[in-house]
């Protein structure tokens, strides 16, 4: 597919994937919307990498790129992912670049998608489920086999056995959320690429989702993770590194608390401050705003200003 | 107005009420003080019950609360803690199961017709989804013009008072009235929003997860005008969030809701900074910290 | 970001007016068109009758003449020319679809709108009152009310098949009304002070025009087949030729085993294509509502695909002549 030599990326110890130069655009009859533009980066054995940024600024559209499952009117137009010695050209081109990706999704790179745990059919068992996601790989797997499977995975993971037999509907949020990423990394990917699974839950639910996915890190149920969330906290918790995203560029990567410490890109640091938490700076910033001046005139011109920020553009225009 | 305008600068831990230390109600309410100013919107006893496929939840369990004129109080709580469904029988768009509602003193839970359209000219929100609290299919313009009957104001003031209120939010006639709700961002739709709630001139707003769908920087922004909505206009607004961290940037009061009670009430430097309530320090500490890695590296 | 995908998908949704306009030249599939012509068609077939110089009532031959003669399709039983009875039977047919089509959606849109969104025991009742309707065999209402009305003229009969077949238009109106009264924009017009109809008008129905207009159509058609079968049976519009008391005489008359084709074949194609056509336009009508679904033209497709490629080509050429170690760099450190 690509004529570049492979960089060993299984040769080098510790490196899990080197991603290069991924680019994706939304088709549109006259014009494409770049929705990722150039992207590169490397996540090591066992790391965990944070990708943030405000909506719009292209970090889902690089997670589906990296998982491949891009579809149209989404086109990956470049990018190679270096994992296990492979090299994976993720451009979405034609039906043959999809085909070829066909033999990677769900085992070396699995997905979980924003809303996951609401798409889950109100009819089925989570056992059906967990059926369905075995079987998409391999037809001829048993049902003993795949569900011993399960069990086995909920067992390590500490959670009850009982909710394979369960409808989602009896499941709490927190509970469906943590089911289908243990369903969804039945198969031991390399790298599981995250896409807000926090974002709907609640902070003892989030918890709980982030101590499972670092045991399971941990037990090398899969060897890397891309966090894709706007939650700042959420990612300082979990991941090793970093990586702001804007516009559809990759501004600031670095390791967590360096970055969260030390930003040096402006856009890192305007982020890291707008974090609200429940402490006594931010408690004093709130008040200073108050007695900080001339009220709803301030406000007015911050507010009519802040219209330059990346995400405060419609909706259409941005990906 | 104007009295309500100035910022209080004295902490509210310090007032005489809560000298005595946290009062723990028979039921487990743990109470660090009353509001001492005068409340222009309050509930007592207020339940809600749904009937759910022959089962009965209590989704609001005998609330009573206060809220103090030209305040901000925000209700915390996780999902399923009932806020919304408080807010929305506060609001009257939802009648209760029982207890009452009081505005300025006058009963107003079962209040009709006219009455009630004049009740949310006093009490106005702002909701959570900014793409679904519009109509897709009017400009901003038809949006506001449509409060105009409630806003009671006689033509020639109407353009008049719609600049004002989209002053208030950062936006200007020219720039707003024509477009589409598709035409803005997120950010923009809230704030076409709270101009919205504030056409009618109320005296209370109510914020129900106004902030939750906005990235973090917008969020600043919107939370900053309503702390100046209450300085400038001495606005009482209601804060509904299960983000206890915008709580503590912009509340006066702070109400912790689980299951559908109250556990505990206070200032926010009582609440936020010495919870008494088991819930409140649960929630205190699941909150993600900037800076506390889980790794054990 | 599922979302924001929509977002792409779905590029304007702009004012009620060019969201209805169908010949606003986006890709409408080649399904739409054909449903289009084939409706025309049979539109411009009832309209004919005006220019056409004979009469549908005027004696040109005798019992089923075969066609020549300069007549096209020959005469019925009446002697009448068949070709003239026909334009004049489809412009009646579609009258009579047009008209109970109307009622139809007027009565099941108010009960729809009404039921799904205020919910409760108003919409327990008036959906029990829709599910009895819908219970009761509607063509023999529709016999019984025919027979008893003193005289069946295209009006009665019209407005007896609409107020027959509105529960499945109440029933799917209800659906997507019900589902509408929960989106907060609701709660923003009550709070607006807006009142019920108002809100119903205004906040719900232009939500739901797009099931209520593709509901309509179906209405339609299926008003054109139900006439067609009352005129069958003899209870059709007395006085008046529509494609269904065409069939009706030439039943009657035996056209069948005389092997007069000419006299029951043309109305049963008329009739085929003309509920053909309206299904048809009322499946293409959800690409019209529904741009997801709206296959591409071909050629624009064709020429972005072109223009991905070349820029996907243009890329890897660049990366190619750059630096060998360049994919070493780290994109922190790149940036």
């Amino acid at each position: 597919m690509t004529t570049t030599p492979a960089p060993q990326s299984g040769a080098e110890t510790g490196v899990l994937a080197r991603v290069s130069d991924v680019r994706c655009v939304y088709g549109g009859g006259e014009q494409d919307f770049t929705a990722v533009d150039g992207v590169s980066f490397e996540l090591n054995e066992g790391e965990i990498l944070g990708l943030a940024g405000e909506s719009g600024c292209g970090k889902t559209t690089l997670g589906n790129a990296l998982a491949m499952i891009a579809v149209p009117p989404l086109y990956v137009l470049s990018g190679r992912l270096g994992i296990d010695g492979r090299e994976i050209d993720l451009a979405t081109l034609n039906a043959a670049d999809v085909k070829a990706h066909r033999p990677y999704r769900g085992t070396t790179v699995s997905m979980l998608p924003q809303g996951a745990m609401n798409a889950i059919s109100p009819t089925l068992r989570i056992r059906s489920l967990v059926l369905d996601v075995m079987r998409a790989h391999d037809k001829n797997v048993a049902k003993d086999e795949a569900l011993d499977l399960a069990r086995d995975r909920l067992k390590m993971l500490e959670m009850p056995v009982r909710v394979l037999d369960s409808y989602a509907h009896q499941l709490s949020g927190g509970m469906k959320q943590r089911v289908i990423t243990v369903i969804s990394t039945l198969l031991n990917p390399r790298l599981l690429i995250a896409d807000e699974p926090t974002s709907a839950l609640d902070v003892s639910s989030q918890r709980m989702l982030v101590e499972m996915l670092l045991a399971m890190v941990e037990q090398r149920i899969m060897s890397g993770v891309v966090f894709v969330t706007h939650d700042l906290p959420v990612l300082s918790q979990i991941s090793d590194k970093l990586a702001i995203m804007n516009r559809g560029a990759i501004v600031e990567m670095g390791p967590t608390a360096q970055l969260v410490e030390d930003p040096q890109h402006p856009y890192t640091e305007k982020l890291l401050g707008s974090v609200l938490d429940p402490t006594a700076e931010t408690r004093r910033k709130g008040k200073e705003w108050l007695t900080g001046g001339s009220g709803l005139v301030r406000s007015a011109t911050e507010t009519a200003a802040s219209g330059t920020s990346p995400s405060d553009t419609p909706k259409g225009a941005t990906s | 107005m104007n009295e309500n305008a100035t910022p209080d600068p004295a902490p509210h831990t310090h007032r005489a009420e809560s000298a005595s230390g946290p009062q723990t109600s028979a039921d487990g309410v743990v109470t660090h003080s009353v509001p001492t100013d005068e409340a222009v919107l309050s509930c007592r006893n207020v339940n809600k019950v749904f009937n759910v496929a022959g089962n009965k939840v209590h989704a609001v369990d005998d609330v009573s609360l206060d809220f103090a004129a030209g305040k901000v109080l925000a209700v915390v709580g996780e999902s399923g803690s009932g806020k919304s469904t408080l807010a929305r029988m506060l609001l009257r768009l939802m009648p209760v199961t029982s207890g009452t509602i009081t505005f300025r003193g006058q009963d107003v839970t079962h209040i009709k017709g006219a009455e009630l359209r004049r009740y949310w000219t006093e009490v106005q929100a702002v909701f959570q989804d900014p793409f679904a609290s519009f109509n897709q299919f009017f400009t901003v313009g038809s949006l506001l013009r449509r409060s105009l009957k409630l806003a009671a104001v006689d033509k020639a003031e109407a353009d008049a008072l719609i600049e004002e209120c989209l002053g208030y939010v950062g936006l200007t006639p020219k720039d707003a009235l024509h477009k589409y709700p598709h035409q803005m961002s997120g950010g923009q739709r809230q704030r076409v929003m709270v101009a919205r709630a504030l056409m009618m001139r109320p005296k209370v707003l109510l914020a129900d997860e106004a902030t939750s769908m906005l990235d973090a920087s917008l969020r600043v922004n919107v939370l900053n005008v309503l702390h100046d909505l209450k300085a400038d206009l001495g606005l009482t607004v209601l804060f509904i969030t299960h983000d206890i961290g915008q709580a503590t940037y912009l509340s006066d009061r702070v109400a912790v809701m689980e299951h559908g009670k109250v556990v505990e009430r206070g200032t926010t430097e009582e609440v936020i900074f010495s919870p008494q309530a088991e819930y409140t320090r649960r929630l205190l500490a699941d909150v993600p910290d900037l800076r506390g890695s889980l790794k054990q590296r | 970001m599922t979302q924001e995908l929509a977002a792409v998908a779905e590029p304007k949704q702009a004012s009620l007016l060019t969201r209805l306009n169908p010949l606003r030249g986006m890709n409408l599939s080649s399904r739409f068109w054909i449903a289009l012509v084939i409706v025309a068609i049979v539109m411009l077939l009832g309209l004919a009758g005006f220019v056409y110089p004979t009469g549908s009532g005027e004696k040109v031959g005798s019992l089923y003449d075969a066609p020549g003669n300069g007549l096209l399709l020959g005469t019925d039983n009446f002697g009448h020319d068949v070709v003239a009875v026909l334009m004049a039977g489809t412009r009646t047919s579609l009258t009579i679809g047009l008209v109970a089509g109307i009622v139809a959606t007027l009565i099941g849109v108010a009960i729809g709108l009404i039921a799904g969104f205020v919910g409760g025991w108003v919409e327990e009742l008036l959906m029990g009152f829709t599910n009895v309707v819908l219970a009761i065999p509607s063509i023999i209402v529709l016999i019984l009310i025919s027979i008893s009305l003193p005289q069946s003229t295209i009006w009665s009969l019209a407005i007896v098949i609409g107020i027959t077949s509105w529960p499945w238009t109440a029933r799917a109106v209800r659906a997507q009304a019900s589902s509408v009264a929960t989106r907060e924009h609701i709660d923003v017009a009550r709070l607006s002070g807006a009142r019920l109809p108002e809100i119903l008008v205004k906040d719900v129905l232009p939500y739901i025009l797009s099931y209520t207009v593709m509901a309509f159509v179906l209405q339609v058609s299926g008003a054109i087949l139900a006439e067609a079968a009352l005129s069958m049976l003899g209870l059709g519009p007395s006085g008046t030729d529509s494609l269904g008391t065409q069939l009706h005489w030439a039943l009657a008359f035996q056209a069948v085993a005389s092997g007069a084709w000419w006299a029951f074949l043309p109305p049963t194609i008329v009739l085929t294509l003309v509920s053909f056509g309206f299904l048809l336009l009322q499946a293409s009508l959800d690409e019209v509502f529904n741009p997801r679904l709206r296959r591409g033209k071909k050629k624009q497709m064709k020429k972005a695909a072109a223009r991905r490629a070349a820029e996907a080509r243009a890329l890897a050429e660049a990366a190619a002549s750059a630096v060998d170690g360049s994919s070493r760099t780290r994109a922190g450190e790149s940036a």
